[in-house]
């Protein structure tokens, strides 16, 4: 019998497919079933945010970092904020750092149940999807509360945040932390110990520590290779350094490594939340240079400086000093930097945006090499991908 | 914490004096401005070092400053996870020169140069695999630099008799609009016609006492 030359094949996944969680295109090299090469073709989502940020002030560029990673906006907003509050040399209130780790952490549990119950869809278990979601509404609607939108808030901004807390919220959030537990209970139930979610998530996309360190991993992708390595406990930023929280670390750097640490951030993020509200101290959310940061609309009834500031900063904006700083906070999916250079004016000379998921996709190729194509969406999913970060 | 970092950029200026030409502290970060040809070497050593161990390569990206005769900046952010420090390294790179690719020190540099590369037109030599990553197939141009225009240059759009998605120049309704809020009051920096009389005045005061 004549031999057969066996050709790999040359497989497209996406750019439409469900389980890429938005716009990939994968092109992988298959031998078999096996994955040889994947090469992950990404930019179909690229906007140009950087470009457009070069032409905006500083305070118009705040929006633009809801729409990176539109699963968890109020970090981004935080990096960006911090960066310019370098810059400027200005100082947050208290209770507005304090408004600020509150809403970061419920922003870290907004991002890590689209996170866990999409991947569990993934890999086949629905109902996580269908019960997670009510709890994620249930935090958009303190979104919409305190800024007035669920998803594109703009409500950290450069001195502090926009508004105080309105009435009854502090109470409502409590709550909350008092009954979510209950459904991270349930949902372990269904995932933790499952056979099937297990066996699509143990030893699947290992990392060892150094490989992680060397693709550039940040948050839960190098926690789970056992890095302990938080920015929350060892570059503290805001009021973190008060907080009293423990940070979860992984052992076997696979996927379902990453599953177990992303639950036990949540409930980190629970306690966290809890001392939030607990220690709130009262005063200004803002900083009250009104050089800096705009007047209540009270204030400018009657008062006419109020009313010139008011039309100053937002027409003009305000100058921020020459200078430049990496500045980045522990975002949900990881190490979320904004690279800001100023050049003196009202508008930022360059503004690169370093995203988490932009590393990950990366380390897609290593991570998939010699697994199953079925273990491509259990990688992407464990990987916390959304494509508004990656092609910015 | 700044004079820890002080000691960090005097400890790598001593250890590659050659290949260093100074270091910074700004705002609390440190920046080594590192000479292009020799930055892999240094990027290796700052890896490697047992007082340095920037394993993380966290991105790279330029600054365009077209007035300069080496009009890019390229910056590697790095950061130490057992130092727990954070460290910038700066090289100056003209139009049409190559720097040798960081992608065999560390493995997450291959992307990050690739989007240097697409987005400043930065060519980085010996790089495995240098192809535009984030602009569309067939792009032409380099968006981030300073020259290239905020609306782009060509626009997409479905034409039904080709039954294809078909390339035009942009065409705009109105022009682009820029205005200019920049205040003649606060970015005034000279003397105003006149106030040299009242440091005038001051000084003489100053003298008289």
């Amino acid at each position: 019998m004549s031999e057969v030359a066996i050709k790999n094949l040359t497989l497209n996944f996406g750019p439409q497919h469900p389980a890429a969680h938005g716009v990939l295109r994968l092109v992988l090299e298959m031998d078999g079933e096996v994955v040889e090469r994947a090469d992950p073709h990404i930019g179909l989502l690229h906007r140009g945010t950087e470009k457009l940020i070069e032409y905006k002030t500083y305070l118009q560029a705040v929006p633009y970092f809801d729409r990176l990673d539109y699963v968890s906006p109020m970090c981004q907003e935080h990096a960006y904020a911090l960066a310019v509050e370098r810059l400027l040399g200005i100082e947050v209130p208290e209770r507005g750092q304090y408004i600020r780790v509150l809403f970061s952490e419920i922003t870290r549990i907004l991002n890590h149940i689209m996170n866990l119950t999409t991947y569990a869809l993934d890999v086949g278990a629905m109902t996580p999807l269908l019960w997670g979601f009510e709890e994620r509404e249930r935090m958009m609607e303190f979104y919409e509360r305190v800024s007035g939108a669920r998803l594109h808030a703009a409500y950290f901004r450069p001195g502090g945040v926009h508004q105080d807390l309105p009435p009854g919220l502090v109470e409502d959030i409590y709550d909350f932390c008092e009954t979510y537990p209950k459904f991270l209970d349930d949902m372990e139930t269904l995932l933790t110990e499952n056979r099937i979610f297990k066996q699509r998530t143990v030893d699947i996309g290992v990392f060892t520590a150094e490989e992680a360190m060397d693709w550039g991993m940040t948050g839960p992708m190098l926690r789970a290779s056992g890095v302990p390595w938080d920015l929350r406990k060892s570059q503290p930023y805001d009021v973190y350094d008060r907080m009293d929280f423990d940070v979860p670390v992984g052992k076997t750097g696979d996927c379902y490594a990453r599953y177990l640490i992303r639950v036990e951030e949540m409930r980190q993020s629970l306690r966290i939340i809890k001392q939030c509200l607990d220690e709130l101290p009262d005063g200004p959310v803002m900083t009250q240079n009104h050089k800096l940061t705009p007047p209540r609309r009270g204030e400018m009834k009657h008062s006419m400086e109020a009313l010139i500031h008011h039309f100053k900063l937002y027409t003009e904006g305000y100058h921020v000093p020459a200078g430049e700083t990496y500045t980045a906070v522990e975002a949900p999916k990881g190490e979320f930097g904004v690279y800001v250079v100023a050049d003196g004016t009202n508008r930022p000379y360059k503004c690169k945006i370093r995203a988490p998921g932009f590393a990950f996709m990366q380390a897609l190729a290593p991570l998939s090499k010699g697994h199953m194509l079925a273990d491509v969406p259990a990688i992407i999913g464990s990987m916390d991908i959304v494509f508004g970060e990656v092609d910015r | 914490m700044d004079e820890a970092l002080n000691d960090l950029g005097v400890y790598i200026a001593a250890a590659l004096p050659q290949d260093v030409i100074d270091t910074t502290v700004a705002n609390g970060e440190l920046v080594v401005h590192a000479r292009m040809h020799t930055v892999v070497k240094l990027l290796t050593f700052l890896r490697d070092d047992s007082n340095c161990l920037f394993k993380v390569l966290l991105d790279i990206t330029a600054v365009d400053r077209p007035e300069r005769e080496e009009r890019f900046e390229v910056v590697y952010i790095l950061l130490s996870l057992s130092q727990n420090q954070r460290i910038k390294v700066k090289i100056s790179v003209g139009e049409d020169v190559a720097v040798p690719t960081a992608s065999k020190v560390f493995s997450a540099a291959n992307w990050s140069e690739r989007e240097t590369w697409d987005m400043y037109g930065i060519y980085f030599s010996d790089h495995p695999d240098l192809r535009r990553i984030l602009t569309d197939y067939g792009f032409e141009g380099h968006p981030l630099r300073k020259d290239f225009p905020l609306t782009g240059r060509v626009e997409v759009r479905y034409d039904e008799t080709q039954k294809r998605v078909v390339y035009d120049p942009v065409k705009l309704t109105q022009d682009f609009r820029s205005f200019d809020f920049l205040s003649p009051w606060e970015g005034m920096t000279d003397v105003l016609p006149g106030d040299e009389k009242a440091t005038a005045d001051e000084e003489e005061e100053g003298e008289g006492a």
